[in-house]
């Protein structure tokens, strides 16, 4: 007996349930999620690709295969067997061998085989590298820069309830029962709200140099490797700290200052002269950003093949821009990588390190290697005197 | 709702009861396309979440926007039945899909695969899975998406890993069993034992010793998990649980694709036959869609590489009840599965009209055909149906540290499992079970190779 078999209209009581949202795109969105933040841990792989370099539109396309849920299943057998239809004789070859067109679909669905392009931002990869990493040795330095901010000001009776202050609205409550014999325990003129009030403040500022020897000794492979390494570090402060002067130096036989876009690009030739690099730091220090009232950080890319002759002018240079700067890094290139760095140029930066502290050497031998040195500069523990 | 069509669906019941089909009542729903695309992802209309579920979903919406896939309909069985009908099917399309939804929720409610799952699992799929998505979607809330989400690509991964013919609520096994007997063929043992005066200690219940788990190898991996992972929280061991209630529910779906397909064609194609009530232009245009359901996948002079599975379940049900009638066919559909029916009535002389053929197909992508022998044709088709279409993938031993053994009977397969695939599941696993765990199979070259994962 088929008693009451008949027609529902789910729609009778308004939108029906299924059209409240798709399960199907809550899971995609899902795995979606899932392909970023494996995106996510592979970056320093990632960031070290070239192509990163020159974006016009400050992203970045990452070409990923759906994740597949893998279950357990056989593994692909050399020849298979199947059921067909329709005209066919015993011994016809109805594929040829290597025609891949059909030789698909009989497997199952081929989940791996689509490929989306995820789009990331380069804001975004900057803020998920960048999340911990902060300017070694940061000191409050009043400089010209002053910048509104909200500060905590006393109390006010009204505000919204975020603010309400509820120590200083107790001890309200209480002088008040001092004073009443019978008083409820709370009233709304005991409530006590914090008040803001904008005012102005020196803020800490600080300047970068970003120095790199550009010689013939330098090869390719070693400018994009400093040039990477310099750009992240670039677009990590940046986004780290709102008022930031970024100068950017290269050098061969002479040193040059450049507007950050052409430091990208630059390419020279001519022998390694290492401390006309840091005189021109020096000599910028003094007529524009005065150490002592910003924070003065250097970071130096070479491939440390410095000339001998250099050495005491180097030396000495890197002496004095050690006694004014917060710290001074240096990457060295090289296509195998060598630890201890033993070049000529990393032997001046060890005696530095041991003379001030605030120095640091890394080497850099492949892409994945400028993440590592970006961690190795900028994830210590700041030290901030105030 | 189409008036035409309620009228018609009436009268469509009246025939398919004087037919002697016997079914639970039906609640028929018009619903979006988008509806079915989800409901053809998800096997349910609302199932838990599951990433894994998103990128099917996907794909479907790739082949549905390139008009490889239209779904008519999609019956779930229980009382009442339920089915949902696409919302752009036109008339004609529709009083064929309430013809085919009858053919399949008499199946249902007769067969007694679906029946014994029913009893277990329940007259009310829809409401439960949708139960079980609630609970997943507070674990969600509670817990984190990322541990539920842990536990759900093992229990999700182990989907296929049920023991079917075993009950729903399994009982726990023994914690002790008796000690073996100890051995006394030799004449003296028995002569001694069978001194006077000796007849108690020869009769004394014997020790009972520490049963080992699980007592024979154990192919239900989705229960062993659920009730003996040795780190598994309550909440945790309720995700397995859920993953397989709903597994033993689709079972009877995959082991009776065959058959059910092909009865809910044969009575929608001779109800609509017998529809006297149908103005004639209607029952053409019915007819056309039954003809672009149930057709073989290849066309006049070409070969196909695949059967479809409404036209073949079609065809043997047709010979069925024109050799043995129609009785006899009731009583198929209530006894067999699609291992029998096939086996049992796909002929010699029906494979030879169905001009079915055997191929081998060779790594490079060549594709030959073998023969046509009736055989080799049956268990070929029935080779992926095997085991819900899983390796067999056993648990040998629980030892006491927790750590559980796995294997693969490879010979029964035939060949090793996907090593890469069997490293991931592995690693699901691993983090569910928080034990050591391996797995033993063999490799493409059959030496046998243990994964293994060690204590966290």
């Amino acid at each position: 007996m088929a008693g009451s078999s008949g027609f529902v209209d789910p729609s009778g009581s308004g939108r029906a349930w299924y059209d409240l949202f798709s399960r199907g795109a809550r899971d995609w969105l899902r795995h979606n999620d899932k392909v970023r933040a494996a995106v996510r841990d592979k970056l320093p792989e990632l960031i070290a690709g070239s192509e990163l370099l020159p974006s016009a539109d400050r992203t970045v396309q990452v070409p990923v295969h759906f994740l597949e849920h893998a279950r357990l299943r056989l593994r692909d057998a050399d020849q298979s067997e199947g059921v067909g239809q329709g005209a066919g004789k015993p011994g016809d070859q109805l594929v040829q061998p290597g025609d891949g067109a059909t030789s698909k679909g009989a497997g199952g669905n081929e989940e791996g085989g689509y490929q989306f392009i995820l789009e990331l931002k380069i804001d975004d990869i900057v803020d998920w590298l960048w999340e911990e990493l902060k300017l070694p040795n940061l000191k409050v330095k009043s400089g010209a820069v002053q910048f509104d901010d909200y500060t905590r000001e006393g109390w006010s009776r009204r505000g919204v309830r975020s603010r309400l202050d509820r120590r200083r609205s107790l001890k309200e409550a209480l002088k008040r029962r001092a004073v009443q014999d019978e008083g409820p325990s709370f009233t709304n003129d005991d409530l006590r709200y914090r008040q803001l009030a904008m005012r102005r403040r020196p803020a800490t500022e600080a300047v970068v140099y970003f120095a790199m020897d550009v010689s013939s000794s330098m090869t390719e492979h070693d400018r994009k490797l400093a040039k990477t390494f310099f750009f992240w570090v670039v677009q990590g402060l940046r986004r780290q700290y709102t008022h930031l002067e970024a100068v950017f130096v290269a050098h061969t036989v002479e040193a040059w200052e450049f507007p950050e876009q052409e430091f990208f690009q630059v390419s020279g030739s001519g022998g390694t002269v290492a401390s006309t690099a840091f005189k021109k730091v020096l000599e910028i220090a003094t007529q524009r950003y005065e150490p002592s009232r910003f924070n003065t950080y250097v970071f130096y890319a070479s491939d440390g093949a410095n000339f001998h002759n250099d050495r005491e002018a180097a030396q000495a240079a890197l002496q004095e821009l050690g006694a004014v700067a917060n710290y001074i890094g240096y990457v060295e290139t090289a296509s195998v990588a060598q630890q201890p760095l033993q070049s000529e140029t990393a032997l001046l930066f060890e005696q530095l390190e041991a003379e001030t502290g605030a120095a640091g050497r890394h080497a850099l031998s492949s892409p994945e290697s400028v993440w590592d040195a970006i961690r190795a500069f900028f994830a210590r523990p700041v030290e901030t005197e105030g | 709702m189409n008036r035409a069509l309620q009228s018609y669906a009436g009268r469509l019941e009246q025939l398919a009861l004087s037919h002697g089909l016997d079914y639970y009542p039906v609640q028929f729903e018009e619903v979006p396309s988008s509806f079915m695309m989800e409901v053809a992802v998800y096997g349910l209309p609302v199932r838990m979440p599951h990433w894994s579920f998103g990128v099917r979903y996907i794909y479907q919406l790739v082949q549905h926007r390139m008009g490889h896939s239209r779904l008519f309909e999609v019956v779930f069985p229980g009382n009442p039945g339920r089915a949902y009908l696409a919302g752009n099917n036109s008339l004609q399309e529709n009083t064929l899909v309430t013809a085919h939804v009858l053919g399949h929720a008499d199946f249902a409610k007769n067969n007694s695969l679906f029946k014994r799952s029913q009893e277990q699992v329940g007259y009310r799929i829809v409401e439960q899975a949708a139960a079980h998505a609630r609970q997943i979607g507070a674990a969600v809330e509670q817990y984190g998406q990322t541990r539920v989400e842990q536990v759900l690509d093992a229990a999700l991964a182990l989907e296929a890993h049920i023991e079917p013919f075993q009950s729903l609520r399994r009982e726990r096994y023994p914690y002790y069993v008796d000690a073996p007997r100890p051995p006394h063929e030799s004449g003296f043992q028995k002569r001694f034992d069978n001194l006077p005066g000796n007849e108690a200690a020869a009769d004394a219940p014997l020790e009972r010793v520490r049963a080992p788990i699980p007592a024979a190898p154990e192919r239900d991996l989705l229960w062993l998990i659920a009730e003996y992972a040795p780190e598994l929280e309550e909440w945790e061991r309720d995700v397995f649980r859920a993953v397989r209630e709903e597994s033993f529910y689709f079972y009877p779906v995959f082991a009776c694709q065959i058959m059910n397909e092909g009865w809910a064609s044969y009575w929608h194609a001779r109800l609509l036959r017998e529809a006297d009530f149908l103005p004639h232009n209607e029952y053409l245009d019915a007819l056309k869609t039954h003809s672009d359901v149930v057709r073989p996948h290849a066309a006049e002079q070409q070969a196909s590489l695949a059967t479809n599975p409404y036209h073949l379940g079609f065809s043997i049900w047709e010979s069925i009840v024109a050799e043995h009638g129609l009785e006899r066919a009731f009583q198929i559909r209530t006894e067999d599965d699609d291992f029998s029916f096939v086996r049992n009535h796909l002929t010699q002389e029906l494979a030879e009209e169905l001009k079915l053929f055997r191929y081998e197909r060779k790594a490079d992508g060549a594709v030959r055909v073998l023969d046509h022998d009736i055989h080799a044709l049956r268990e070929t088709v029935l080779a992926p149906k095997y085991n819900f279409g899983a390796p067999a993938v056993l648990a040998k031993h629980i030892a006491n540290d927790g750590s559980l053994t796995l294997f693969h009977e490879h010979e029964t397969d035939g060949r090793g499992l996907d090593l890469e695939r069997a490293e991931r599941v592995l690693d699901y696993l691993h983090k569910v079970w928080r034990r050591p765990i391996r797995l033993e199979t063999v490799d493409s070259a059959g030496q046998s190779r243990t994964l293994s994962r060690a204590a966290p």
